[in-house]
This record gives structure tokens, C-alpha cells and sequence, in this order.
């Protein structure tokens, strides 16, 4: 672990001033990601800039739907009444991620751009163009059993380790951000990237850019939801596939269907044509094993992680089944549905 | 019981359930652990890692550390100073043959990970962010690191592990028979390589004191090894190094040994003259013993009722370069079952890894899963039960030990009573029979064996006139509850309450102990400090027959009984003395003596001894999406008397449950071209967490032994025997897929 500079931001504006005038300068919320990297060495600010007391902490309405601070812990999300009760399938995803210590400090700005759980990633011994761009990629050719079957490159396949994206990405949900440059809006699908040639820029977010609230859109999945988190172990681990599920129903048919997968890409996995196809589509497994089908069709494993391509044609199947009974996944009975 | 454990054979505390009286201090923080232990002006060394698995180090430039304001040294191997020359000095007592590892010895690469430089500063912060300027230039060769494909190089090791016993001399003709069987299973069976990982990373902080000698607090299962180590190492008299650990935040075989850790902190206090603290990193917990993988084949020859008529078990283990590290891994096929024609081989073959290490029943839990699933596959291959395959060649003798009987073996107990616990009766052996609603629900069975086994070991016991007693020697509690069952057998052997015994342990000024290792500990320890206690109470005896009007005139030692602190005659309680009266008009303030507990030679030469153990367990498996939950386990134990069921009990769960990680979870994955353990931290490399376990029983069946005069076996390896393939079988029930390669992962029961 470097030394650094600490500084605490008492606004925004501050805190994007901070950044302006440090190199390598990182943003620090509950910090259950960052301290990790920074004592990994994989992470070297010269300043942290403290942003806990920023007044970002809040849920509150908005435009119909749901504005979540960015300071909001993943536990004040996952247990406030209106996200259950409206956005249960959020609920549910962050709920199946890390552990109640880590929910109580971990931020929702931070949870959107925490880092890849990839073995080498985390190895200062060993190469990675994530890392160190340029470098190599040793996890192509060697340990990938929890590597990317989607959207991978030649230069990365590592994946985004959240549970709360996946169901943000489902939910079509807005990222606000205030930066040097003033406030924009970005949509859920295109705040995190691909890998590409550029493996070590993870979002779409510009230097000195801070996340101020995560939007939820007006609309209603709180009846057919689920998420299905599989694992190495029934608790505490990230997913090896999992899949948020969100069905509007018209009688037997989807009227709309969200579909998004964790564990599988760089990003949270979405495929607009497998949603479109679903729609109109009768409720069933046949329609859901069709879905299945045409998101699998363009995975790329490696030869440790060959198993998720069926896992997560198999997982799809069993989610959109869970959604479209109104039974969503327990989270706290492991017995899946 | 006839077996006596005090004069009358009275049991008080011994035999009931007793809570760990180290509990207190250990869940509100004052139990202390080697890396809290501190000094004036205590330095702090942390370890650079090397990044290569092969080759040499060109060049260490540490200009850059050591500008670094606090950093006091950068020690590496161009300037170590010196320590002992042949290696002989570094083999500790449980060191395989071979030439044990020297931290910064020279500039060659042995292993990924390996120690390369050791950064010491005034504070842990300091030097820590100083060990990244380290700047090391290697020249890298390709290491090897695969096991299957090194089995060509496979090699019987020429010397032979002290205390291992080597697989047996084959007998009959187990290839000719095999292939003239009925029924044959000749299956590959594989294991991954697993880190102990016990909660507390290793740690070691030496102290200089004043007058120049050491005290060191090291993470070991048994201070007698690091105080030989060190002394050995740095040319130090025994009496220069007093080595301490009261307490072990788990050690599971990991703590056997010295680790580098301990090396490095002496080397950097003799070097600069200060105490100096080494603690290792989460991460660098995977840069030294494992418990290492196997390659094994099991063909099993039986009738078509199932009697086995040939049995063959072969193993290929890995070893480092440097050192032969030998368990048992094939003898248990032998010693399990009855079986006229056998052959046993165990072969080793060198990675470019560090030394494996003992872990949790070195080698049972890896031999046994192997045999425990074929038995399983016999079973199905023979249509019948699989208890009653195991019963149909069940054994009184160890054939791989002349045939000798042993001295006691209640494993038919534990199928019984395990099976009636289970609800095994309504078992339907069809694979894939059993729902409960989506999820398929599977049983199965094996068998645990673990070696019961004593050592020299040697305890005191002091008794003042205030009618406190304490006992002791330098073994460690590993968490097991040494503490307990040793104040357990001391207050009934003198007829204390426990409250009035202190017993102290791991430290080198106490009566001489053994490592706490091989489920040893109980009947060793526990029998020294019986006879020290007993040796303490005849003195007093004397003493209170030499009392003006003595209540025990004219009585023997043999008709006294010793409770409720006073010496009584056993049939007739109103003569009775207290022993704080005894002392006092003795004049006596303290009274002592030191007992020795040693393998009893005349029963050893005519019986063998193990623990046994039936473990049952239940999976329910969601089939299409891979997932298995664990739901059920009974583990039936025959070992001997047990002297708490509280600890014994918490003893096997902690067994289970790693049995459970073996089974299921624990891997560590290899880079085989960087040759470097890549999940390198507890996030990813996966240990059972409380979702995974649910109902677990344990049963202890009656067992008398008469090995020690205690009657006791030992339990800390026999919960984790076995329960992988009881697991494996569960499986296999579920699903009718058979997996022979742990762990069983969600890619396994998909694929």
C-alpha cells in the first residue's frame, strides 16, 4: 500500500475540485473495494478524497420512479420499503451479494464501479492488460473458470463481480454524474464497457466525473422477478451465472421482458433481441428456452469456463420460469425455485 | 470402566461436558496470538514475494526501500547474515528427508511466492509500502507444476519419513486375481490441492531481552519445534530461545512446522539487535505447505456377492524439489478390509511447488476418499447395500501389520448406530429414486480410519498449600480444547474442583511436549499429567499418614480415593484429610512432580490401533442448474473414552465441516505456466460459510481401549476422514453420476 494524500469533500463541487488538482486521485465512499486493491498494490492513489459526507445519501421520488443517492449503503437499498415494494428484484439482487457487513458500508456509486474479481487482476506478480495495460493477459490460457463467455477480447476476460448492476442493467435504470465539465445523465447499458483494447477503463465515466444518484425508471416488474444467483457456494461468493428476470404479463403472454446476466461478461449482459423475441410470446418454457438459445449462441468460453454457457442457458430458462410464475428466487432459502 | 484415570476411577469432570475454559478469553480479546505480542521499539518485517516459480534472481535493487524514511533494513540473500551450514540444522521435527527450505539462502527460485527479500521498518505501514520498491529482476525458467504430467517421473522416495509408515509388502497376487474377478471396478480418483488456511495467518515476533537472550511468540502446534529450530539455525543454546504460543487461531497441520516467517524474524533481530515481528498476509498463507493433490487408482476384484478377492490401490503424489514429503495414503485400503491378494504402491514426483505439508488427516482424507467411493461403486456393481458390502469384509486384523489384531474396533457400532440415526432403513438404493420436489435427493455412506497414536511426552504438576493446582507442558492447544480436557483430568485426579487447576501450555519453559499434531494429544498429554497429578497425591498420602492421629493410618495408596479436595479411604468416607491440612501441618508449601506418558510398548507389539468412524450424509441437488446442498451428515466415532463430549463434539464438527470443504469447495487453482496458485485469498478460494452447513450429529459409540491407561484415541483428524466420499456417494445416489474428482462443482454435476 502506497502513501497518500486525504482529503474530505464537503460538497460536490469540492470533491470534484479535488480531483482536478491530484494525479491518480480516487474517490473513497465505504471503501470495501478500494482499501482492498490499495493493499493488493493493485490500487496506488496519490489521494483519497472522502466523499461520506456528501449529501448524496438519500431515496427519495422522482419523476415517478426512485432517485438513490450514490451514498445510499447497499443495505439502506436493499431494506427500504418503496424499492421493496416497487423494486424488489434491486431488493433481491443486492441481498445476494457480499455479506450483511459489507451491504452496511458499501456505497451505490461504489458497487457500480467496484473492480473485477479476476484472479491476475489482483496479482501484481503476474501480467494484466486491466492492470498494466500492454501487459498480457495470462487468464486467457490459464485459471478462467470464472472468466467472461460474452463480449470478451482478445486483451481481457474478466467480468463485473456485482449482483446490484445486474438488476440495475434488467430495470433500466439512469446514472446521474457531475464531473469539471457539469451534471449528465447515462443510461445503465452504457456506463459500464467491454473490454475491447481498453481493458482498464471499466465505465464510460470521464476523470473527475462523480456518481450522484442512481434513477429507476417508472414502470412495473414488482409481480414477475427473480434473481437467480449460482455459485461455488450457497453464500458469500460472486456468481458464476446469475440472471435478473423482469416480465410484464399480458394474461399468459410477456408483454415485456427484461433480461440481464452477472458473471458472464465485463459488464452486466443484456441482449435486446432475446427481449424482443419474448415479447408477444407465450409464458413458457419452450418461449424462455428460445431466449435462451439466442443469448448463449454468442458465447465465447474459454477452456476453463466452457460449464457456464450451459449453466447460463439453463440458469435463463429457470429465471425467466421463476419470473414468470411470480415466485421469485428466496434469498435466504438456498433451495432454488 | 475399569480403566483408571485416578485412584478410584471415579469420573468427576472427566467424561462430562465441559465448556472450553479458554473460551472467555478468546471471544473478548484477551486471549493474545503470536503476532499481538509486542515490545519497546518492536520492528516490523514484511515479506517480498517472488513473482516466479523457477529460475534465479539476477539482481535486487532495495535502493528505493530503503530510502524510505522508517525503513531500518532490507534483508535479502546478498546480505543475510550467516546461519547454520548442513541442512540437517533446518530439519525440524516433523521434517520429510530432504533439504528444507532457507529463506534468502541464495539466488535460485524454488517456488512462486517464494520469500526474496524481507523489508523491516519502524512500523508494519512503513514497511509494507517499502516492500513494493523492492525491485527484483529475475531470469524465469518454465517450471513444472502439472502433476499428470510428471507421473513418468514417478519415484518410490529412498529414505522414508519418520513416523510414516511406507505402504506394506504386497501379498498374494492382487493383479492376477483383479483380472480373473467376477466383479471388477478399476476407477482414477483425483483430489485438488487444498491450503490449511486457519483463521490466524502465521506470525512470529522475536523479543531480545535485555540480557540477550530471545522470547519468541511463533504460530506453532508445538514450541519444542521452533526452540529446536532456532537453536539449531542461528547456533543458539536451547536456554538462549524460550518459545511461546498460548494460544492458535487454528493450525490444521500448517503449524507443524517452522514456517519461513519464524526464520525470517529471528534472522532481522540477530541482524539489528532489536525484537522484531514477521506477520504474513492473507495472501501469503499460499506460499508455503499445502495439503498436496493425488492421482490415484483403486481395482477392487470381488466375488459376486461382493467378497473382495483383489485389491489394488496406486497413488502418484507431488513432492517439492527439495524435500521428499511422504504420508499415508494407500495403507488404509489394506487396513479397512479383509482381503487375501493386495498391492499398495505410493509414488511421488517432484513440482516446482514449496514442500506439501501435513493437513487434517494427512493422507487418510485423501486415500479414504479414494476407497470409500469404489467400495460405493462395488456396492452398486454387486447390487447390494453398502454398509453390508463394508461388513461382508469387515476386518479384526491390520493385515498390512502381520495380521495383528486391533486393540479394540467398535466401526460395526458406528454403522449401526449411525444407520438407525440416519434413517438409512428407508433408503431406496436406486440412483435417482429419492425427490423432494425439484431437487433429487441422494444418501450415502463411508467409512473414517485414522491411526490412534502416543508419543513421549512429559507434564508437571504442582500443588501449593493455598490447594491450587497447576499442571502443564510446552504442547499447544491448536483450538481443540487441550486446555479443558487436561484442568478435566488433573481436578479428578487429585479431587479438585476445576476451578482450583491452572493448566498452562506452548511455552519451552514447561515439561517437554510434543507438537499437538496426529490426534496425539489427548491420550500423550492427557496421561502425563494424570501421572504427575497422581505422583503429586501419593506425596501427599505419605505426608498424611506421617499426621499426628492420622484418618489414614495403616491405609494403602490403593484404598484412598481423592475428592472433593480432601483424601478419603475408599470404603469408609468418614476417614478423610483435606490436602490443604495435609500441607500445612506438613509445612509444605508446594509439592511437585513430572509424569511421562510414553507408547506402550508391550500393547503395541500385540495390537494395532485406530479410530473409526461411519459418516452418513444427505444431498439434495438442484440437477439442471448444478447446485448442491449439503442437508445432512452423521458422523458415528469410535475412539475410545471420550473425555468431554462438548469439545469432542465441537471437535468432530470442525472436522466435518472441512471434510464438507473438501468435498465440495476447497481448491486451489494452479497456473500451470506461472506455476503459481492463483485464488490466492479467501474470496476465491472457496471454505464452507454457514450457508453451506446445516444439521450435523454426532454420535460417539462406546468404545473401551487399552492403549493408554486413559483409554482415549484422539479426534482431531477423524471427523474430516472419510466424509468426502460419503458425500461423493451421496452424489452419486442423487444422481447416478459418479464423480471422482473433488471438488464436486457446480461445471461437474452439470457437465
Amino acid at each position: 500500500m502506497n502513501r497518500f494524500d486525504y482529503v474530505r469533500a464537503g460538497t460536490v463541487a469540492e470533491a470534484v475540485q479535488a480531483f482536478a488538482g491530484a494525479d491518480s486521485a480516487r474517490f473513497i465512499a465505504g471503501g470495501t473495494n478500494l482499501i482492498d486493491l490499495m493493499k493488493y498494490d493493485v490500487e496506488r492513489p496519490g489521494r483519497l478524497i472522502d466523499i461520506t459526507r456528501l449529501p448524496l445519501g438519500e431515496i427519495a421520488e422522482h419523476d415517478g420512479g426512485l432517485r438513490i443517492g450514490a451514498l445510499a449503503t447497499n443495505a439502506t437499498v436493499a431494506y427500504d420499503d418503496r424499492v421493496r415494494a416497487r423494486y424488489p428484484l434491486l431488493a433481491d439482487a443486492i441481498l445476494a451479494g457480499a455479506s450483511a457487513q459489507l451491504r452496511n458500508a458499501a456505497s451505490t456509486g461504489g458497487n457500480l464501479l467496484q473492480r473485477t474479481r479476476c484472479y491476475y487482476f489482483y496479482d501484481t506478480a503476474t501480467p494484466c492488460n486491466k492492470r498494466q495495460p500492454g501487459s498480457g493477459c495470462p487468464a486467457i490460457g490459464g485459471v478462467n473458470r470464472i472468466h467472461a463467455i460474452f463480449g470478451t477480447s482478445e486483451h481481457c476476460i474478466a467480468t463485473h463481480p456485482s449482483d446490484m448492476c445486474v438488476a440495475l442493467a434488467a430495470l433500466e435504470a439512469t446514472v446521474q454524474v457531475s464531473g469539471p465539465e457539469g451534471e449528465r445523465s447515462i443510461p445503465f447499458a452504457e456506463f459500464h464497457r467491454l473490454p475491447g483494447d481498453a481493458p482498464e477503463k471499466d465505465t464510460n465515466l470521464r476523470p473527475g466525473e462523480i456518481i450522484v444518484s442512481v434513477d429507476l425508471p417508472d414502470q412495473d416488474f414488482s409481480r414477475h422477478y427473480t434473481y437467480l444467483k449460482l455459485r461455488d457456494r450457497l453464500s458469500y461468493a460472486f456468481a458464476l451465472v446469475s440472471v435478473a428476470a423482469a416480465l410484464e404479463l399480458d394474461g399468459d403472454a410477456v408483454k415485456t421482458a427484461r433480461l440481464a446476466l452477472g458473471g458472464v461478461a465485463h459488464k452486466p449482459w443484456r441482449n435486446t433481441e432475446a427481449e424482443a423475441l419474448l415479447q408477444g410470446k407465450p409464458a413458457t418454457r419452450e418461449s424462455f428456452q428460445a431466449a435462451a438459445d439466442l443469448i448463449v449462441a454468442e458465447a465465447k468460453p474459454q477452456q476453463g469456463n466452457a460449464f457456464k454457457v450451459e449453466l447460463a442457458r439453463r440458469a435463463i430458462v429457470r429465471g425467466l420460469e421463476q419470473a414468470a410464475a411470480g415466485t421469485p428466487q428466496s434469498v435466504t432459502d438456498k433451495r432454488i425455485q | 470402566m475399569t480403566q483408571t484415570f485416578s485412584s478410584t476411577g471415579r469420573d468427576s469432570f472427566v467424561g462430562t461436558p465441559r465448556s472450553r475454559i479458554d473460551g472467555p478469553a478468546k471471544v473478548t480479546g484477551l486471549a493474545k496470538y503470536a503476532g499481538e505480542f509486542s515490545a519497546p521499539d518492536l520492528l516490523h518485517g514484511y515479506v517480498v514475494s517472488g513473482i516466479v516459480a523457477k529460475g534465479r534472481i539476477r539482481s535486487i535493487d532495495t535502493s528505493a526501500a530503503e530510502a524510505v524514511p522508517g525503513v531500518v533494513k532490507v534483508l535479502t540473500h546478498e546480505n543475510r547474515p550467516r546461519t547454520a551450514w548442513l541442512n540437517y540444522n533446518y530439519q525440524d521435527q516433523v521434517a520429510p528427508p530432504g533439504a528444507p527450505f532457507r529463506a534468502l539462502y541464495d539466488d535460485k527460485i524454488l517456488y512462486s511466492g517464494q520469500p526474496v527479500a524481507l523489508v523491516v521498518a519502524e512500523d508494519f505501514d512503513t514497511a509494507r509500502h517499502a516492500a513494493t520498491l523492492v525491485k527484483v529482476d529475475y531470469e524465469a525458467e518454465a517450471p513444472s507444476v502439472d502433476l499428470t504430467k510428471v507421473g513418468d517421473f514417478a519415484y518410490d522416495p529412498p529414505m522414508k519419513r519418520n513416523g510414516i509408515k511406507p505402504p506394506p509388502k504386497p501379498w498374494g497376487d492382487a493383479d492376477a486375481v483383479f483380472d480373473t474377478a467376477a466383479v471388477k471396478v478399476r476407477e482414477q480418483y483425483t483430489l485438488a490441492t487444498e491450503h490449511h488456511n486457519p483463521m490466524e495467518p502465521h506470525a512470529s515476533t522475536v523479543i531480545v531481552e535485555e540480557d540477550g537472550t530471545y522470547t519468541v511468540y511463533d504460530k506453532i502446534q508445538g514450541v519444542s519445534n521452533s526452540q529446536g529450530y532456532l537453536a539449531n539455525v542461528f547456533g543458539l543454546k536451547k536456554d538462549e530461545v524460550r518459545v511461546l504460543n498460548p494460544y492458535l487461531g487454528g493450525g490444521f497441520g500448517s503449524g507443524l512446522r517452522p514456517q519461513y516467517q519464524l526464520f525470517l524474524a529471528m534472522l532481522a533481530a540477530r541482524d539489528l539487535g532489536r525484537s522484531v515481528r514477521v506477520a504474513l498476509t492473507r495472501d501469503q498463507m499460499w506460499t508455503f505447505s499445502f495439503r498436496p493433490e493425488a492421482i490415484q487408482t483403486i481395482s477392487l476384484g470381488a466375488d459376486r456377492d461382493g467378497t473382495l478377492q483383489a485389491l489394488r490401490h496406486d497413488a502418484l503424489a507431488p513432492t517439492s524439489q527439495f524435500e521428499d514429503y511422504q504420508e499415508v495414503v494407500v495403507n488404509w485400503s489394506g487396513i479397512l478390509y479383509k482381503c487375501d491378494n493386495v498391492a499398495l504402491t505410493y509414488k511421488l514426483a517432484k513440482l516446482d511447488t514449496f514442500t506439501p505439508a501435513d493437513m487434517r488427516a494427512p493422507g487418510a482424507v485423501t486415500g479414504v476418499f479414494a476407497i470409500e467411493t469404489a467400495m460405493d461403486e462395488l456396492a452398486y456393481a454387486t447390487g447390494q447395500d453398502p454398509i453390508q458390502l463394508r461388513l461382508k469384509n469387515y476386518t479384526q486384523r491390520d493385515q498390512t501389520q502381520e495380521d495383528k489384531p486391533f486393540g479394540s474396533k467398535e466401526l460395526r457400532a458406528c454403522f449401526e448406530q449411525g444407520a438407525e440415526r440416519f434413517g438409512w432403513a428407508k433408503r431406496d438404493p436406486e440412483p435417482r429414486s429419492m425427490r423432494e420436489g425439484r431437487e433429487l435427493v441422494g444418501w450415502g455412506v463411508a467409512t473414517g480410519i485414522w491411526e490412534s497414536m502416543m508419543m513421549q511426552t512429559s507434564a508437571h504438576a504442582i500443588l501449593t498449600a493455598d490447594g491450587r493446582l497447576e499442571v502443564g507442558n510446552s504442547t499447544g492447544d491448536i483450538g481443540t480444547g487441550t486446555y479443558t480436557i487436561l484442568t478435566q483430568i488433573a481436578a479428578d485426579t487429585l479431587g479438585l474442583p476445576m476451578e482450583a487447576v491452572t493448566t498452562k501450555l506452548g511455552d519451552t519453559r514447561l515439561p517437554e511436549a510434543p507438537i499437538a499434531g496426529g490426534s496425539w494429544t489427548a491420550a500423550s498429554s492427557g496421561t502425563a499429567v494424570m501421572k504427575a497429578c497422581r505422583d503429586v497425591g501419593e506425596q501427599v498420602f505419605r505426608l498424611a499418614r506421617q499426621m499426628d492421629d492420622s484418618p489414614l493410618a495403616n491405609v494403602d495408596f490403593e484404598r484412598v480415593a481423592f475428592a472433593d479436595g480432601h483424601i478419603v479411604v475408599a470404603d469408609d468416607a468418614t476417614r478423610r484429610v483435606a490436602l490443604v491440612d495435609v500441607m500445612r501441618a506438613a509445612g509444605v508449601e508446594r509439592l511437585e512432580a513430572t509424569g511421562q506418558a510414553a507408547p506402550d510398548k508391550d500393547f503395541n507389539s500385540q495390537y494395532e490401533a485406530y479410530t473409526h468412524s461411519a459418516i452418513f450424509a444427505e444431498v439434495k441437488i438442484d440437477e439442471e442448474l448444478g447446485q448442491v446442498r449439503l442437508t445432512r451428515i452423521v458422523s458415528a466415532i469410535a475412539a475410545g473414552k471420550i473425555l468431554n463430549p462438548k469439545t469432542a463434539r465441537s471437535q468432530i464438527l470442525g472436522g466435518v465441516v472441512m471434510g464438507i470443504g473438501a468435498a465440495l469447495e476447497e481448491e486451489s487453482l494452479m497456473d500451470t505456466t506461472l506455476g503459481r496458485f492463483m485464488n490466492h485469498n479467501l474470496g476465491e478460494y472457496h471454505v464452507p460459510v454457514n450457508a453451506d452447513i446445516h444439521d450435523i450429529q454426532v454420535i460417539f459409540v462406546d468404545e473401551e481401549d487399552r492403549a493408554n491407561p486413559l483409554g482415549v484415541k484422539g479426534l482431531g483428524e477423524i471427523g474430516t476422514v472419510g466424509t468426502a466420499a460419503a458425500i461423493a456417494n451421496a452424489v452419486f445416489h442423487a444422481t447416478g453420476k459418479r464423480i471422482r474428482h473433488l471438488p464436486i462443482t457446480v461445471d461437474k454435476i452439470i457437465g
